[in-house]
């Protein structure tokens, strides 16, 4: 009983997050200006990291775990360096 | 199989909180879809970076928990740690997007304090 609850459960939540990265994609296309696509980008990484703990829970290992947090670091670093670009036309000056 | 041996209040209040989060970032991802400008559409996406994250962790943690028979909470590190850099890369950004905007002198912003008369 718990087990089909969870695992129904677990597949709506992966196909929300999903529609939800599918919009993020589309804004991030369409965009009409750099910092649309720059701030759709940055919840596409959050969905995704989202998605990735999702699919630990499905498959009930605790080694998604690491993939998650490192797409949180480097969607960070990501976001700054973009916000730099967008701010001064370089990411190093 | 996905937490057979869990009892069944804690599988409903892990899925209720999967879904709920989930959910969450559903909204968000439709605010940013839909608004219009790009001031209203800053403010979708965080429901899914604070509220969304926040519950998917919890019922994360609670599933891993229960499953596992020890405390598993790892999951909140990346909690601490996204709740700390959302808001400093979101204000990066629109600080970037409201100096672009100046820089071109688009009516829909307010000008910089001081400069008001130009």
């Amino acid at each position: 009983m718990s087990a089909v609850l969870l695992s129904n459960a677990i597949l709506a939540a992966q196909l929300m997050l999903a529609v939800a990265m599918a919009l993020y994609l589309f804004r991030m296309l369409r965009g009409p200006r750099a910092q649309d696509r720059v701030i759709a980008l940055d919840a596409f990484y959050v969905t995704a990291m989202l998605l990735i703990i999702t699919l630990g829970m499905r498959t009930g290992s605790t080694r998604y775990f690491e993939a998650a947090a490192i797409i949180a670091l480097l969607g960070f670093a990501s976001s700054v360096a973009l916000g730099k670009f967008l701010m001064r036309g370089e990411v190093i000056e | 199989m996905t937490g057979a041996a869990l009892p069944l209040p804690v599988a409903v209040v892990i899925a209720v909180a999967l879904l709920c989060g989930a959910g969450f970032t559903l909204a968000g991802a439709v605010g940013a879809f839909r608004l219009r400008s790009f001031y209203q559409r800053v403010h979708a996406p965080t429901l899914g970076s604070s509220m969304g994250m926040f519950l998917i962790l919890a019922s994360s943690i609670l599933y891993f928990t229960m499953e596992r028979g020890a405390l598993v909470f790892h999951e909140i590190l990346i909690a601490i740690f996204l709740s700390l850099t959302t808001p400093i890369s979101l204000m990066l950004i629109v600080r970037a997007a409201l100096a672009r905007d100046r820089l071109e002198g688009s009516s829909d912003v307010p000008p910089l304090p001081g400069q008001a008369d130009d």
